[in-house]
């Protein structure tokens, strides 16, 4: 038999024995999304090569649960793909979660690639650790990379305890040449160097303790590896051409973060103290979160979001913020199809330079989900991070499609 | 011999005490004591497992579905604790909620959202509000506990067929949307029947209708079905409860960050 025919008679069996199984176990549940987006730049970019006017990009992310043992054990499976028009670099696949987990009388132990999020604050995540940034994602840094982490959590009357041991290092995606949203060098992910020896395989730790009093919910936590924000220092690529190449120092650190829900009022505060080769330093991101319920005699809601963030380094902070004022407002109208609007302004007190903006989505019937985004920036220090981006205003529609 | 000295005080103590047995319970007192007996009927569940479905129509007749499932966990002296998971609609499936509720003061309420992996820890006050664009308010389906109201016996009224007394409920809450609820609940079993809601202006806004009453460990009674009327927009939300399990074994452990957490 040609073994391409064979190959298509045990796809075939395969693909039909496969509803059969999940219905005779029905402990396999499927879901995920899958989107469209496009991104609109009226002005011409700033760097050669950069493209221009309109992007297209589009992704999916599948999601795979399978349970035995009365849900004490189960497996989750999220794999994530990308594809984009024009950046290369944003083009990428990562496999988001692939862990199993066990639980426990009174631990619980998730093992594989996983995400864990830290912290309580809107316009910065600083206390938010385990994992890498997903880059070429999004500018807010809120996507990440699945982490390699083996994670047990123990629940007691004094709180929760999280151990984690980190093997393996997952380095930052950066925006190829051709994409926009990037700084003015291209980070030459290829040269990337480590302060350890042991290279990208240095086991990281990780302890995380955390606990609600009355109105108050505190965390603290401890990290000794690698610094996931990388130092970017000047280089040149194969071709002789300048480029920035990312350093992955080791660190230690120490945060906090505590929140009060006060009525209408949620007062947050992220601490952070981090000892790596230079001088250690603090940094801060605290606010204030106030809503107005039911505005006007609607069913609507207004949140009204003013967060301050702060950095010791001052103007050599490698971050973004380092002494920047934020004022957000949020709109939830509490309608069927979920219509929710959020608009922020990001000041930077030190170089004056401020970024706007604003996403709005709603729910179209039973799977659909679309979202309009808006983002305008100004600087014009060429020292401030956000110059990079003062050509980079932009519009973005997103048609999300959820099964 | 000392208590011979106050025979006179004695008696008047005595009388004093017998004295609210002697004259005609008041309307309050009768509206409390509907109130208690039901809460009382309805203690020692334990813990307890149900799905809902709930179907949102608007005044032209479109609907949308919602499905969750939840678990609650009774609390001998305070309001109970549930964890609420959302199959639906699609763009919200894995979020769950943690609800520790409380007979005086503000709930705690935690939120889970499952792409950033993150908790929220949320305000309660928004008691008023609609519950995932629906006719049902945060207050509607928070659990029962006899502090949240003050009470008073209207009229005996027969409704489903059932002889009910007809109570109305003011809520302690200041943040409540209502001024007032008028509740109808059976003489035989202490069910509620039927509720109409009044809103802060005194006017009529919802009602209501409760049915399919099905008991459960020989004692407790559920709704199958919750019908709520909007007469103010003219939408309505009808909510649909199956699979209800008493006696799961659940304890303290499946209601924490980490079991909400774990909610998939």
């Amino acid at each position: 038999m040609h073994p391409h025919t064979k190959l298509k008679r045990w796809l075939t069996g395969a693909l039909l024995a496969l509803p059969v199984m999940v219905c005779a176990e029905s402990r396999l549940e499927t879901s995920g999304k899958a989107g469209l987006e496009l991104r609109l730049f009226p002005q011409s970019p700033q760097f050669a090569e950069q493209y221009d006017t309109a992007n297209l990009s589009g992704f999916i992310e599948p999601q795979f649960f399978y349970s035995w043992n009365d849900e004490a054990d189960y497996v989750k499976f999220i794999p994530y793909l990308r594809w984009d028009q024009h950046d290369r670099e944003r083009s990428h696949a990562d496999i988001r979660q692939l862990t199993w987990s066990h639980v426990g009388e009174d631990w619980e132990l998730h093992s594989g690639i996983s995400k864990v999020f830290w912290g309580i604050t809107e316009f910065q995540h600083l206390v938010d650790t385990i994992n890498q940034t997903d880059g070429v994602e999004d500018i807010d840094g809120e996507d990440k990379l699945g982490q390699p982490m083996l994670h047990l959590s123990m629940p007691r009357a004094w709180g929760v305890l999280d151990l984690f041991a980190l093997p393996g290092f997952r380095e930052r995606t950066f925006p190829g040449a051709d994409g926009r949203l990037r700084s003015g060098l291209v980070v030459d992910s290829g040269q990337a160097a480590y302060e350890s020896a042991a290279g990208d395989n240095h086991l990281d730790l990780a302890a995380r303790w955390s606990r609600t009093l009355g109105d108050y919910d505190i965390g603290l936590h401890w990290f000794r590896g690698t610094n996931r924000e990388p130092l970017l220092r000047p280089g040149t690529d194969a071709g002789g051409n300048p480029v920035l190449t990312p350093y992955y120092e080791q660190i230690n650190q120490f945060g906090m973060d505590l929140q009060a829900t006060l009525d209408d009022w949620l007062w947050k505060l992220e601490l952070r103290w981090r000892d790596g080769q230079d001088d250690p330093f603090w940094a801060l991101q605290g606010g204030f979160e106030y809503t107005l319920y039911g505005i006007a005699e609607s069913d609507a809601d207004l949140g009204l979001l003013l967060e301050y963030g702060w950095d010791e380094r001052g103007r050599d902070a490698t971050a973004q913020v380092q002494n920047d004022l934020f004022f957000g407002t949020r709109i939830v109208l509490n309608d069927a199809a979920g219509s929710e609007l959020l608009a922020g302004i990001g000041y930077d007190l030190d170089y004056h330079s401020h970024s706007l903006q604003l996403e709005a989505s709603r729910r179209l019937g039973g799977g659909w989900k679309a979202s309009l985004d808006l983002r305008l920036f100004s600087g014009d220090e060429l020292n401030d991070p956000l110059s990079a981006l003062r050509r980079d205003d932009h519009l973005q529609l997103t048609l999300e499609r959820y099964f | 011999m000392p208590l011979r000295l106050f025979p006179g005080i004695f008696l008047a103590l005595a009388l004093l005490a017998v004295q609210p047995l002697l004259h005609a319970e008041t309307a309050e007192q009768k509206g409390h004591a509907i109130a208690a007996e039901s809460i009382s009927r309805d203690s020692g569940w334990g813990d307890m497992k149900a799905d809902m479905q709930m179907i949102l129509r608007n005044r032209q007749g479109e609907e949308s579905l919602r499905e969750i499932r939840m678990q609650s966990l009774e609390q001998a002296n305070d309001g109970d604790k549930s964890l609420t998971i959302f199959d639906k609609p699609l763009d919200v499936k894995g979020t769950a909620f943690l609800s520790f509720s409380h007979a005086v003061g503000a709930d705690d309420q935690w939120l889970y959202l499952p792409a950033l992996k993150r908790i929220k820890r949320i305000s309660s006050r928004n008691k008023s509000g609609p519950f995932m664009g629906s006719e049902f308010a945060y207050e509607d389906l928070s659990s029962f506990e006899i502090e949240k109201y003050s009470y008073k016996y209207i009229k005996d009224e027969s409704v489903n067929g059932l002889d009910c007394f007809v109570v109305e409920q003011y809520p302690a809450d200041a943040h409540s949307g209502y001024t007032r609820r008028l509740v109808w609940i059976d003489k035989a079993e202490y069910r509620v029947q039927r509720v109409e809601f009044y809103d802060r202006k005194n006017s009529p806004l919802k009602t209501l209708s409760y049915s399919g009453y099905q008991q459960y460990l020989d004692r407790y009674w559920r709704p199958e079905r919750m019908d709520m009327i909007n007469h103010q927009n003219g939408k309505s939300t009808e909510l649909r409860w199956t699979n209800y399990h008493f006696g799961n074994g659940l304890n303290e452990a499946d209601f924490n960050k980490n079991s909400l957490k774990r909610a998939h």
